[in-house]
């Protein structure tokens, strides 16, 4: 029997929902329910997790996340004018600095400025405490990568409107200033909010800095309460706090975009 | 910086350009007196905008020297950003600013170059942008524009600076035919008005009419000048001769390319009696 076209598309269609419904089915039915409640859902440690895990482990996330976000921004950016600079020993020393950082793991360059520099230099103290330790460890890496992005949005700025600013009599400086980077950090928005949430997950490596009750993020807070009650839940409640952050900040994102697509 | 009158406004001298092993200008004369209209016409490739672009040092000259209302653009220790102040450009591409309205286009510049307060620069933007038939555009972005307001926008922006010389790349090339008579006639009125222009351009018709001089260079050398009705209308040069018959009747090159048979100009390359824009 020959099906037509309509029947064959039909019959496929229909055999791939089936394929999904049948898997579904077997994972419920398969599935200890009672065992996976009492392992990732003690409602009595979610209510236990409340409200510390908001008021204190989550605003230390948001606070290191911005912290080593605005670090690498800054330094970023001098680092991106670096590359691009007519003086050839900052294109040397920004290459350089890029490339070793972009090879060097987040924990590493972490535990450096942790403990590596307090003990190269006993008598200074990284100001801020954790916050200023975290800030810095990982905004020396999340600076590397900036950098390249930020070279990249500057180079794709048509070389018309470097043009047009300096027929108008502006110095290179100001031209720069008020013409190329704001254009170039409206092409870089995606791949910096893509640094900004990698930045809010790295922000867990905290923990080998040594955090207190104060000082505590998501994902230390969620370890500590599973050593504490022996439980798997504490984890699934961390691994959902993150979503807190970074769902709206897709949104806003792409409200961001939006608006700018009107001025690009 | 002295700006006499009994200075051209422009005054170049055996301008060469190189780009790597390729020579672009070859040694350019040339003059534009205050208040001319000077055309510069001639096939791609034969220089005329690296010209353009040589008179405020959007290019480097390799050789020769420069001067603009009696500036010497070519001295190593010119100060470069004051002296562009007087001299406006609009580009091909208009080069508008995308990230901003078109208000601030007009006077981000003119706040931050000639340091103009806000209310200022705002009363000269608004002006500019009367004069170029745009008032009702201060709060749109540039990608909300026709190519032809934007162009327009961009030449309200070279004004606002009050410049002294405007020099038009190709302003019209990049147009739907139907908006380029809009920027035409803005650049006319400019011209009415005194201001000092050099002008790249295809357009043959504005040329004419426009015109006090136009300048035929091929191969970055002038071949010849003129009023127009002489360059256009009689042209001296079988290089200029060849060049217009191909921009005036581009459906007959095939015959008007080979040498020309009869010794008098084709048809002194009949420019169309109706203003329509050519190309």
């Amino acid at each position: 029997m020959k099906l037509r076209r309509r029947q064959r598309e039909r019959l496929s269609l229909w055999l791939q929902y089936l394929a999904f419904v049948a898997v579904i089915a077997v994972v419920v039915l398969a599935a200890d329910w009672g065992r996976l409640r009492e392992a990732f859902f003690r409602v009595d440690i979610i209510e236990s997790m409340f409200p510390t895990i908001i008021t204190v482990a989550l605003r230390n996330t948001i606070l290191y996340t911005l912290g080593a976000f605005a670090f690498g921004l800054v330094f970023g950016t001098v680092l991106a004018l670096m590359r691009l600079s007519r003086v050839a020993p900052y294109r040397w020393v920004a290459t350089a600095y890029i490339e070793l950082f972009r090879g060097l793991p987040a924990l590493l360059v972490l535990f450096l400025v942790g403990y590596g520099i307090p003990i190269a230099f006993p008598e200074r103290e990284i100001p801020g405490g954790v916050f200023g330790s975290i800030t810095i460890g990982l905004g020396l890496t999340a600076a590397a990568y900036m950098a390249e992005t930020i070279r990249a949005g500057i180079q794709a700025v048509p070389k018309g409107q470097m043009e047009a600013a300096r027929t108008l009599g502006m110095s290179h400086f100001t031209a720069m200033r008020t013409i190329v980077i704001p254009q170039a950090f409206r092409i870089v928005i995606p791949p910096l909010t893509n640094e900004l949430i990698l930045l809010t997950k790295d922000s867990s490596l905290a923990y080998v800095l040594g955090v207190t009750a104060q000082t505590i993020e998501v994902t230390k807070f969620g370890r500590d309460t599973l050593n504490d009650r022996v439980n798997a839940t504490p984890l699934l409640v961390a691994g959902l706090t993150y979503l807190i952050i970074t769902l709206p900040l897709s949104q806003v994102v792409r409200r961001l975009e939006l608006r700018y697509a009107k001025a690009r | 910086m002295t700006t006499s009158q009994s200075q051209p406004a422009v005054e170049i001298r055996d301008l060469h350009k190189s780009f790597g092993p390729l020579e672009v200008l070859k040694g350019i004369d040339f003059e534009v007196g205050h208040g001319e209209v000077v055309c510069v016409i001639g096939p791609s490739g034969s220089g005329k905008s690296t010209l353009l672009r040589c008179v405020n040092l959007l290019e480097e000259p390799t050789a020769g020297r420069i001067w603009v209302n009696g500036t010497e653009m070519t001295d190593p220790d010119v100060e470069i950003d004051s002296v562009r102040r007087g001299i406006g450009m609009v580009f091909q591409s208009f080069n508008l600013f995308p990230h901003l309205t078109v208000l601030d286009n007009l006077t981000i510049a003119q706040r931050r170059v000639l340091r103009r307060g806000r209310a200022e620069s705002e009363r000269v933007a608004r002006a500019n942008l009367e004069r170029v038939g745009l008032s009702d555009k201060a709060g749109a972005f540039p990608a909300q524009l026709s190519g032809g307001q934007q162009q327009r926008v961009a030449i309200a922006r070279s004004l606002s600076m009050d410049p002294k010389l405007m020099l038009f790349d190709e302003p019209t090339s990049a147009l739907d035919p139907e908006l380029v008579g809009d920027v035409l006639t803005v650049m006319r009125k400019l011209a009415e008005d005194g201001m000092t222009m050099m002008v790249v351009t295809h357009e043959m018709a504005f040329a004419r009419d426009v015109a006090d001089r136009v300048v035929f260079m091929d191969g970055g050398v002038v071949v010849e000048q003129g009023p127009p009705q002489e360059v256009l209308g009689a042209p001296r040069h079988e290089r200029t001769r060849s060049f217009l018959s191909r921009v005036l009747d581009p459906t007959h090159v095939a015959q008007l390319g080979q040498p020309d048979e009869a010794a008098e100009p084709p048809a002194a390359p009949g420019l169309p009696a109706d203003d329509r824009h050519q190309l």
